[in-house]
Protein backbone atom coordinates (compact mmCIF):
# COMPACT_ATOMS: atom_id res chain seq x y z
CA UNK A 1 0.00 0.00 0.00
CA UNK A 2 1.42 3.41 -0.87
CA UNK A 3 -0.84 5.37 1.37
CA UNK A 4 -0.59 4.13 5.35
CA UNK A 5 -4.12 5.68 5.61
CA UNK A 6 -6.66 5.81 2.46
CA UNK A 7 -9.84 6.63 4.02
CA UNK A 8 -9.99 10.24 5.29
CA UNK A 9 -12.73 11.88 6.29
CA UNK A 10 -13.05 15.69 6.62
CA UNK A 11 -15.53 17.63 8.78
CA UNK A 12 -18.21 15.22 7.40
CA UNK A 13 -21.66 16.73 8.19
CA UNK A 14 -25.05 14.60 7.68
CA UNK A 15 -28.90 15.89 7.73
CA UNK A 16 -32.07 13.64 7.77
CA UNK A 17 -34.64 16.41 6.92
CA UNK A 18 -34.97 18.95 8.62
CA UNK A 19 -32.81 16.84 11.65
CA UNK A 20 -28.67 17.34 11.86
CA UNK A 21 -27.45 13.96 12.64
CA UNK A 22 -24.20 14.97 13.17
CA UNK A 23 -21.75 17.58 12.46
CA UNK A 24 -18.01 18.33 12.51
CA UNK A 25 -16.96 14.19 11.64
CA UNK A 26 -13.31 13.85 11.08
CA UNK A 27 -11.23 10.59 10.81
CA UNK A 28 -8.66 8.03 9.39
CA UNK A 29 -8.82 4.68 8.65
CA UNK A 30 -5.74 3.07 7.66
CA UNK A 31 -4.94 -0.59 6.30
CA UNK A 32 -5.26 -3.64 8.68
CA UNK A 33 -7.80 -1.44 10.97
CA UNK A 34 -11.35 -1.75 11.66
CA UNK A 35 -13.74 1.13 12.39
CA UNK A 36 -16.46 0.08 15.10
CA UNK A 37 -19.16 2.68 14.57
CA UNK A 38 -21.16 2.80 17.49
CA UNK A 39 -24.20 4.62 18.41
CA UNK A 40 -28.06 4.40 19.47
CA UNK A 41 -30.73 4.01 17.00
CA UNK A 42 -31.83 6.58 14.73
CA UNK A 43 -28.33 8.48 15.73
CA UNK A 44 -27.28 8.12 11.89
CA UNK A 45 -25.21 5.11 11.83
CA UNK A 46 -26.12 4.06 8.42
CA UNK A 47 -26.46 7.15 7.42
CA UNK A 48 -23.02 7.63 8.32
CA UNK A 49 -22.53 4.39 6.20
CA UNK A 50 -24.37 5.12 2.85
CA UNK A 51 -21.82 8.83 2.98
CA UNK A 52 -19.05 6.70 3.11
CA UNK A 53 -19.85 4.13 0.36
CA UNK A 54 -21.11 7.25 -1.77
CA UNK A 55 -24.87 6.33 -2.02
CA UNK A 56 -25.55 9.51 0.20
CA UNK A 57 -23.85 13.36 -0.35
CA UNK A 58 -22.38 14.77 2.74
CA UNK A 59 -24.24 18.25 3.59
CA UNK A 60 -20.92 19.42 4.02
CA UNK A 61 -17.58 17.99 4.11
CA UNK A 62 -15.99 15.19 1.99
CA UNK A 63 -15.04 11.86 1.97
CA UNK A 64 -11.33 11.18 0.69
CA UNK A 65 -9.95 7.83 -0.96
CA UNK A 66 -6.37 7.90 -1.36
CA UNK A 67 -6.21 11.48 -1.27
CA UNK A 68 -8.98 12.12 -3.66
CA UNK A 69 -12.95 13.20 -2.87
CA UNK A 70 -14.99 9.69 -3.55
CA UNK A 71 -17.06 12.24 -6.11
CA UNK A 72 -14.18 12.38 -8.56
CA UNK A 73 -12.43 9.11 -7.92
CA UNK A 74 -15.36 7.19 -7.86
CA UNK A 75 -14.29 4.05 -10.20
CA UNK A 76 -11.23 3.85 -8.42
CA UNK A 77 -13.29 3.92 -5.10
CA UNK A 78 -16.04 1.77 -6.06
CA UNK A 79 -13.48 -0.74 -7.36
CA UNK A 80 -11.51 -1.02 -4.08
CA UNK A 81 -14.80 -0.57 -2.21
CA UNK A 82 -17.46 -3.42 -1.25
CA UNK A 83 -20.65 -2.40 0.69
CA UNK A 84 -23.68 -4.27 2.30
CA UNK A 85 -26.88 -2.45 3.59
CA UNK A 86 -29.76 -3.52 5.21
CA UNK A 87 -31.68 -4.85 2.13
CA UNK A 88 -29.66 -8.14 0.40
CA UNK A 89 -29.46 -6.87 -3.22
CA UNK A 90 -30.09 -10.38 -4.35
CA UNK A 91 -32.78 -11.52 -6.32
CA UNK A 92 -35.13 -14.16 -5.50
CA UNK A 93 -35.40 -15.78 -9.09
CA UNK A 94 -31.91 -16.73 -9.21
CA UNK A 95 -29.96 -18.88 -7.63
CA UNK A 96 -27.23 -18.05 -4.76
CA UNK A 97 -24.74 -18.95 -7.86
CA UNK A 98 -26.33 -16.89 -10.55
CA UNK A 99 -26.61 -13.95 -8.17
CA UNK A 100 -22.86 -14.05 -7.11
CA UNK A 101 -21.85 -14.35 -10.59
CA UNK A 102 -23.67 -11.59 -11.89
CA UNK A 103 -23.00 -9.27 -9.19
CA UNK A 104 -19.72 -9.74 -10.04
CA UNK A 105 -20.29 -9.14 -13.19
CA UNK A 106 -22.18 -5.82 -12.70
CA UNK A 107 -18.77 -4.58 -10.80
CA UNK A 108 -16.76 -5.64 -13.82
CA UNK A 109 -15.07 -8.65 -12.32
CA UNK A 110 -14.94 -12.00 -13.93
CA UNK A 111 -16.23 -14.84 -11.45
CA UNK A 112 -15.94 -18.59 -12.59
CA UNK A 113 -18.39 -20.97 -10.95
CA UNK A 114 -15.53 -23.17 -8.80
CA UNK A 115 -14.55 -19.63 -7.02
CA UNK A 116 -18.32 -19.04 -6.60
CA UNK A 117 -19.09 -22.55 -5.21
CA UNK A 118 -16.07 -22.31 -2.89
CA UNK A 119 -16.99 -19.12 -1.17
CA UNK A 120 -20.46 -20.40 -1.00
CA UNK A 121 -19.50 -23.26 0.45
CA UNK A 122 -17.24 -21.88 2.99
CA UNK A 123 -20.67 -19.82 4.44
CA UNK A 124 -22.98 -23.02 4.66
CA UNK A 125 -24.97 -23.00 1.86
CA UNK A 126 -23.63 -26.36 0.02
CA UNK A 127 -27.17 -27.85 0.10
CA UNK A 128 -28.76 -24.60 -1.43
CA UNK A 129 -26.57 -23.67 -4.64
CA UNK A 130 -29.15 -24.77 -6.94
CA UNK A 131 -32.23 -23.63 -4.88
CA UNK A 132 -34.06 -20.10 -5.94
CA UNK A 133 -33.05 -17.48 -3.60
CA UNK A 134 -36.89 -16.87 -3.04
CA UNK A 135 -36.93 -20.21 -1.18
CA UNK A 136 -34.18 -19.30 1.35
CA UNK A 137 -34.33 -18.27 5.04
CA UNK A 138 -33.28 -14.61 5.88
CA UNK A 139 -29.81 -15.42 7.38
CA UNK A 140 -29.40 -17.64 4.39
CA UNK A 141 -29.90 -14.91 2.02
CA UNK A 142 -27.71 -12.67 4.58
CA UNK A 143 -24.77 -15.52 4.41
CA UNK A 144 -24.73 -15.27 0.15
CA UNK A 145 -23.82 -11.96 0.35
CA UNK A 146 -21.19 -12.54 2.79
CA UNK A 147 -19.80 -14.95 0.25
CA UNK A 148 -20.09 -11.98 -2.49
CA UNK A 149 -17.90 -10.05 0.00
CA UNK A 150 -14.95 -12.78 -0.13
CA UNK A 151 -15.26 -12.91 -4.08
CA UNK A 152 -15.09 -9.19 -4.32
CA UNK A 153 -12.04 -8.89 -3.44
CA UNK A 154 -12.13 -5.49 -2.40
CA UNK A 155 -9.78 -3.57 0.38
CA UNK A 156 -12.66 -1.48 2.11
CA UNK A 157 -15.54 -3.33 3.43
CA UNK A 158 -18.73 -1.36 4.64
CA UNK A 159 -20.76 -3.40 6.54
CA UNK A 160 -24.29 -2.60 8.07
CA UNK A 161 -25.13 -4.69 10.59
CA UNK A 162 -23.88 -7.81 8.93
CA UNK A 163 -24.51 -9.97 11.76
CA UNK A 164 -28.92 -9.45 11.27
CA UNK A 165 -30.04 -12.87 11.07
CA UNK A 166 -27.59 -14.93 11.69
CA UNK A 167 -27.16 -18.02 14.14
CA UNK A 168 -24.30 -18.57 16.42
CA UNK A 169 -22.00 -20.57 13.81
CA UNK A 170 -22.81 -17.55 10.95
CA UNK A 171 -21.45 -14.83 13.52
CA UNK A 172 -18.79 -17.07 14.28
CA UNK A 173 -18.42 -16.96 11.14
CA UNK A 174 -18.13 -13.37 10.51
CA UNK A 175 -15.54 -12.71 13.30
CA UNK A 176 -13.26 -14.84 11.29
CA UNK A 177 -14.00 -13.20 7.55
CA UNK A 178 -13.50 -10.19 9.61
CA UNK A 179 -10.33 -11.25 11.23
CA UNK A 180 -8.66 -12.61 8.43
CA UNK A 181 -9.44 -9.28 6.64
CA UNK A 182 -8.14 -6.69 8.92
CA UNK A 183 -4.82 -8.81 9.56
CA UNK A 184 -4.39 -9.23 6.21
CA UNK A 185 -4.28 -5.69 5.74
CA UNK A 186 -7.61 -4.29 4.71
CA UNK A 187 -10.04 -2.46 6.21
CA UNK A 188 -12.97 -2.68 7.55
CA UNK A 189 -16.05 0.30 8.58
CA UNK A 190 -19.36 -1.48 10.24
CA UNK A 191 -21.82 -1.21 12.32
CA UNK A 192 -23.52 -4.02 15.24
CA UNK A 193 -25.35 -4.20 18.23
CA UNK A 194 -24.55 -7.36 18.74
CA UNK A 195 -21.41 -8.37 21.10
CA UNK A 196 -18.34 -9.24 18.79
CA UNK A 197 -15.05 -10.90 20.02
CA UNK A 198 -12.55 -9.54 17.55
CA UNK A 199 -9.46 -10.30 19.88
CA UNK A 200 -6.29 -9.27 17.64
CA UNK A 201 -8.24 -7.23 15.58
CA UNK A 202 -7.44 -2.87 15.32
CA UNK A 203 -10.61 -1.66 16.50
CA UNK A 204 -11.01 2.01 16.18
CA UNK A 205 -14.42 3.17 17.83
CA UNK A 206 -16.34 5.79 17.00
CA UNK A 207 -19.25 7.47 18.82
CA UNK A 208 -22.02 8.72 16.15
CA UNK A 209 -24.21 11.08 17.81
CA UNK A 210 -25.40 15.24 17.40
CA UNK A 211 -21.75 16.27 18.57
CA UNK A 212 -23.00 20.19 18.61
CA UNK A 213 -25.97 21.60 19.84
CA UNK A 214 -27.86 18.55 20.60
CA UNK A 215 -31.82 18.91 19.30
CA UNK A 216 -34.69 18.69 21.63
CA UNK A 217 -37.70 17.55 19.41
CA UNK B 1 -18.04 -0.71 -21.11
CA UNK B 2 -20.10 -2.23 -23.54
CA UNK B 3 -19.39 -5.48 -21.55
CA UNK B 4 -21.23 -3.92 -18.44
CA UNK B 5 -24.08 -2.57 -20.90
CA UNK B 6 -24.62 -5.88 -22.18
CA UNK B 7 -24.62 -7.60 -18.72
CA UNK B 8 -27.32 -5.24 -17.31
CA UNK B 9 -29.66 -6.26 -20.46
CA UNK B 10 -28.79 -10.23 -19.82
CA UNK B 11 -29.84 -9.57 -16.53
CA UNK B 12 -33.02 -8.36 -16.96
CA UNK B 13 -33.74 -10.43 -19.95
CA UNK B 14 -32.99 -13.65 -17.54
CA UNK B 15 -35.00 -12.01 -14.58
CA UNK B 16 -38.11 -11.24 -17.13
CA UNK B 17 -37.63 -15.23 -18.61
CA UNK B 18 -37.86 -16.26 -14.33
CA UNK B 19 -41.12 -14.28 -14.44
CA UNK B 20 -43.15 -15.04 -17.31
CA UNK B 21 -46.33 -14.08 -15.79
CA UNK B 22 -45.60 -10.24 -15.39
CA UNK B 23 -44.13 -10.21 -18.60
CA UNK B 24 -47.44 -11.86 -20.11
CA UNK B 25 -49.72 -9.26 -18.46
CA UNK B 26 -48.67 -6.35 -20.32
CA UNK B 27 -48.83 -8.34 -23.61
CA UNK B 28 -52.33 -9.62 -23.08
CA UNK B 29 -53.53 -5.51 -21.64
CA UNK B 30 -52.19 -4.46 -25.27
CA UNK B 31 -54.11 -6.73 -27.06
CA UNK B 32 -57.05 -6.58 -24.76
CA UNK B 33 -57.13 -2.65 -24.78
CA UNK B 34 -56.92 -2.74 -29.18
CA UNK B 35 -59.70 -5.59 -29.15
CA UNK B 36 -62.63 -3.75 -27.27
CA UNK B 37 -62.44 -0.82 -30.00
CA UNK B 38 -64.19 -3.18 -32.44
CA UNK B 39 -66.32 -4.33 -30.08
CA UNK B 40 -67.01 -1.47 -29.12
CA UNK B 41 -67.35 0.75 -32.01
CA UNK B 42 -69.06 -1.84 -34.86
CA UNK B 43 -67.94 -3.56 -37.54
CA UNK B 44 -67.85 -0.84 -40.38
CA UNK B 45 -64.33 -1.36 -41.66
CA UNK B 46 -63.98 2.43 -42.97
CA UNK B 47 -64.48 3.59 -39.46
CA UNK B 48 -62.18 0.90 -37.88
CA UNK B 49 -59.45 1.80 -40.21
CA UNK B 50 -59.75 5.57 -39.27
CA UNK B 51 -59.30 4.67 -35.50
CA UNK B 52 -56.63 1.99 -35.91
CA UNK B 53 -53.51 4.23 -35.89
CA UNK B 54 -54.40 6.06 -32.77
CA UNK B 55 -55.75 3.02 -30.84
CA UNK B 56 -53.32 1.09 -31.26
CA UNK B 57 -50.56 3.30 -30.58
CA UNK B 58 -52.40 4.91 -27.53
CA UNK B 59 -53.05 1.11 -26.30
CA UNK B 60 -48.54 0.14 -26.73
CA UNK B 61 -48.56 4.02 -24.51
CA UNK B 62 -50.56 2.48 -22.17
CA UNK B 63 -49.50 -1.06 -21.94
CA UNK B 64 -45.50 0.19 -21.96
CA UNK B 65 -46.63 2.33 -18.63
CA UNK B 66 -47.87 -0.92 -17.02
CA UNK B 67 -44.69 -2.27 -17.11
CA UNK B 68 -42.69 0.38 -16.03
CA UNK B 69 -43.85 0.81 -12.73
CA UNK B 70 -41.70 -1.80 -11.95
CA UNK B 71 -38.46 -1.01 -13.90
CA UNK B 72 -36.32 0.08 -11.02
CA UNK B 73 -39.00 -0.50 -8.08
CA UNK B 74 -38.27 -4.78 -7.75
CA UNK B 75 -34.16 -4.06 -8.29
CA UNK B 76 -34.66 -1.10 -5.55
CA UNK B 77 -36.71 -2.88 -3.15
CA UNK B 78 -34.27 -5.54 -3.00
CA UNK B 79 -31.09 -3.62 -2.77
CA UNK B 80 -29.73 -4.74 -6.16
CA UNK B 81 -30.38 -1.49 -7.76
CA UNK B 82 -27.89 0.23 -4.40
CA UNK B 83 -25.32 -2.55 -5.39
CA UNK B 84 -25.55 -1.73 -9.17
CA UNK B 85 -24.94 2.06 -8.94
CA UNK B 86 -21.91 1.20 -6.52
CA UNK B 87 -20.50 -0.40 -9.66
CA UNK B 88 -17.68 1.36 -10.99
CA UNK B 89 -19.10 1.72 -14.63
CA UNK B 90 -20.90 4.78 -14.81
CA UNK B 91 -24.46 4.39 -13.69
CA UNK B 92 -25.69 6.24 -17.75
CA UNK B 93 -24.98 2.91 -18.85
CA UNK B 94 -27.28 1.10 -16.42
CA UNK B 95 -29.87 3.95 -16.85
CA UNK B 96 -29.65 3.23 -21.06
CA UNK B 97 -29.58 -0.68 -20.04
CA UNK B 98 -32.39 -0.95 -18.28
CA UNK B 99 -34.33 0.71 -20.53
CA UNK B 100 -33.38 -0.84 -23.47
CA UNK B 101 -33.97 -4.20 -21.78
CA UNK B 102 -37.50 -3.16 -21.01
CA UNK B 103 -37.56 -2.61 -24.65
CA UNK B 104 -36.88 -5.69 -25.78
CA UNK B 105 -38.76 -7.18 -22.75
CA UNK B 106 -42.06 -5.42 -23.52
CA UNK B 107 -41.57 -3.30 -27.30
CA UNK B 108 -40.32 -5.78 -29.67
CA UNK B 109 -43.71 -7.84 -28.18
CA UNK B 110 -45.99 -5.26 -29.13
CA UNK B 111 -44.46 -4.81 -32.80
CA UNK B 112 -44.72 -8.81 -33.31
CA UNK B 113 -48.69 -8.69 -32.49
CA UNK B 114 -49.24 -5.26 -33.97
CA UNK B 115 -49.92 -7.11 -37.43
CA UNK B 116 -52.57 -9.03 -35.94
CA UNK B 117 -54.28 -6.58 -34.90
CA UNK B 118 -53.73 -4.47 -37.43
CA UNK B 119 -55.76 -7.23 -39.67
CA UNK B 120 -58.95 -6.91 -37.17
CA UNK B 121 -59.18 -3.13 -38.32
CA UNK B 122 -59.04 -4.26 -41.70
CA UNK B 123 -55.51 -2.41 -42.33
CA UNK B 124 -54.15 -3.34 -45.82
CA UNK B 125 -50.75 -5.04 -46.06
CA UNK B 126 -48.22 -2.13 -46.83
CA UNK B 127 -50.26 0.03 -43.89
CA UNK B 128 -49.60 -2.76 -41.30
CA UNK B 129 -46.12 -2.79 -42.12
CA UNK B 130 -45.86 1.24 -41.61
CA UNK B 131 -47.63 0.61 -38.44
CA UNK B 132 -44.70 -2.08 -37.94
CA UNK B 133 -42.18 0.29 -38.89
CA UNK B 134 -43.56 3.14 -36.86
CA UNK B 135 -43.85 0.97 -33.29
CA UNK B 136 -39.97 0.24 -34.17
CA UNK B 137 -38.91 3.60 -33.80
CA UNK B 138 -41.61 4.30 -31.39
CA UNK B 139 -41.29 1.93 -28.54
CA UNK B 140 -37.25 2.86 -27.69
CA UNK B 141 -38.20 6.23 -27.14
CA UNK B 142 -41.33 4.89 -25.05
CA UNK B 143 -39.09 2.71 -22.86
CA UNK B 144 -36.45 5.61 -22.86
CA UNK B 145 -38.82 8.34 -21.62
CA UNK B 146 -40.64 5.98 -19.19
CA UNK B 147 -37.34 4.88 -17.36
CA UNK B 148 -36.97 8.50 -17.08
CA UNK B 149 -40.51 8.48 -15.32
CA UNK B 150 -40.03 5.46 -13.01
CA UNK B 151 -36.78 6.98 -11.87
CA UNK B 152 -38.12 9.89 -10.79
CA UNK B 153 -41.14 8.22 -9.35
CA UNK B 154 -38.93 5.68 -7.58
CA UNK B 155 -40.23 4.76 -3.56
CA UNK B 156 -42.77 7.41 -3.72
CA UNK B 157 -46.15 6.17 -2.46
CA UNK B 158 -48.90 6.04 -5.30
CA UNK B 159 -45.80 5.95 -7.97
CA UNK B 160 -47.76 4.49 -10.34
CA UNK B 161 -49.74 6.90 -11.14
CA UNK B 162 -47.91 9.56 -10.34
CA UNK B 163 -45.34 8.43 -13.31
CA UNK B 164 -48.76 8.00 -15.39
CA UNK B 165 -49.23 12.27 -15.45
CA UNK B 166 -45.57 12.57 -15.64
CA UNK B 167 -44.89 10.88 -18.19
CA UNK B 168 -48.00 10.50 -20.61
CA UNK B 169 -47.19 14.15 -21.53
CA UNK B 170 -43.77 13.42 -22.67
CA UNK B 171 -45.18 10.73 -24.96
CA UNK B 172 -47.01 12.98 -26.87
CA UNK B 173 -44.68 13.73 -30.20
CA UNK B 174 -44.24 9.67 -29.91
CA UNK B 175 -48.05 9.33 -30.64
CA UNK B 176 -48.27 11.85 -32.52
CA UNK B 177 -45.87 11.21 -35.54
CA UNK B 178 -46.12 7.35 -35.19
CA UNK B 179 -49.93 7.60 -35.34
CA UNK B 180 -49.73 10.15 -38.09
CA UNK B 181 -47.36 8.03 -40.18
CA UNK B 182 -50.14 5.48 -40.41
CA UNK B 183 -52.42 7.90 -41.23
CA UNK B 184 -50.30 9.30 -43.68
CA UNK B 185 -49.95 6.08 -45.47
CA UNK B 186 -54.43 5.12 -45.42
CA UNK B 187 -54.63 8.29 -46.75
CA UNK B 188 -52.28 7.57 -50.07
CA UNK B 189 -49.45 9.47 -48.51
CA UNK B 190 -46.18 8.72 -48.27
CA UNK B 191 -45.27 8.43 -44.35
CA UNK B 192 -41.45 9.07 -44.76
CA UNK B 193 -42.37 12.66 -43.07
CA UNK B 194 -44.17 11.36 -39.83
CA UNK B 195 -41.23 8.30 -40.25
CA UNK B 196 -38.38 11.12 -40.12
CA UNK B 197 -39.64 13.49 -37.32
CA UNK B 198 -40.28 9.96 -35.15
CA UNK B 199 -36.78 8.99 -35.80
CA UNK B 200 -35.40 12.49 -35.09
CA UNK B 201 -37.24 12.60 -31.73
CA UNK B 202 -36.10 8.68 -31.12
CA UNK B 203 -32.32 9.65 -31.39
CA UNK B 204 -32.96 13.56 -29.21
CA UNK B 205 -34.71 10.92 -26.44
CA UNK B 206 -31.56 7.79 -26.80
CA UNK B 207 -28.99 10.99 -26.04
CA UNK B 208 -31.00 12.84 -23.00
CA UNK B 209 -33.12 10.30 -21.18
CA UNK B 210 -30.18 7.83 -20.00
CA UNK B 211 -28.62 10.93 -17.94
CA UNK B 212 -31.96 12.42 -16.67
CA UNK B 213 -32.38 8.68 -15.41
CA UNK B 214 -29.04 8.49 -13.75
CA UNK B 215 -29.28 11.27 -11.95
CA UNK B 216 -33.11 10.68 -10.93
CA UNK B 217 -32.01 7.16 -9.71
CA UNK B 218 -29.37 9.58 -7.76
CA UNK B 219 -31.44 11.18 -5.85
CA UNK B 220 -34.03 8.34 -5.53
CA UNK B 221 -32.01 6.21 -3.53
CA UNK B 222 -30.58 8.70 -0.82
Amino acid sequence: MSEPQPLTVNDLACARGERTLFTGMSFRLGTGQLLLVQGGNGRGKTSLLRLLCGLAQPLEGAVCWRGQPITKERELFHREMAYIGHVNGIKDDLTPMENLRMSAALAGRHLDEVTAEQSLVRLGLERCLDLPARVLSFGQRRRVILAGLITAGALLWILDEPLTGLDVHGVALVEGLLRDHVTGGGMVVMTTHQPLSLEGVATVPLQVGPLLQPEED
Amino acid sequence: MFRFLFTVIRRDLLLAARRKGDWMTSQFFFVMVVSMFPLGIGPEPEMLRRVAPGVVWVAALLASLLSLSRLFADDHRDGSLEQMLLSPEPPVLLALGKALAHWLIYGIPLLIIAPVLGLQFSLPADVIGVLMLSLLIGTPVLSLLGSMGAALTLGLRGGGVLLTLLILPLYVPALIFGAGAVDASLAGLGPEANLSLLAAFAVLTLLVAPWVTSAALRISIE
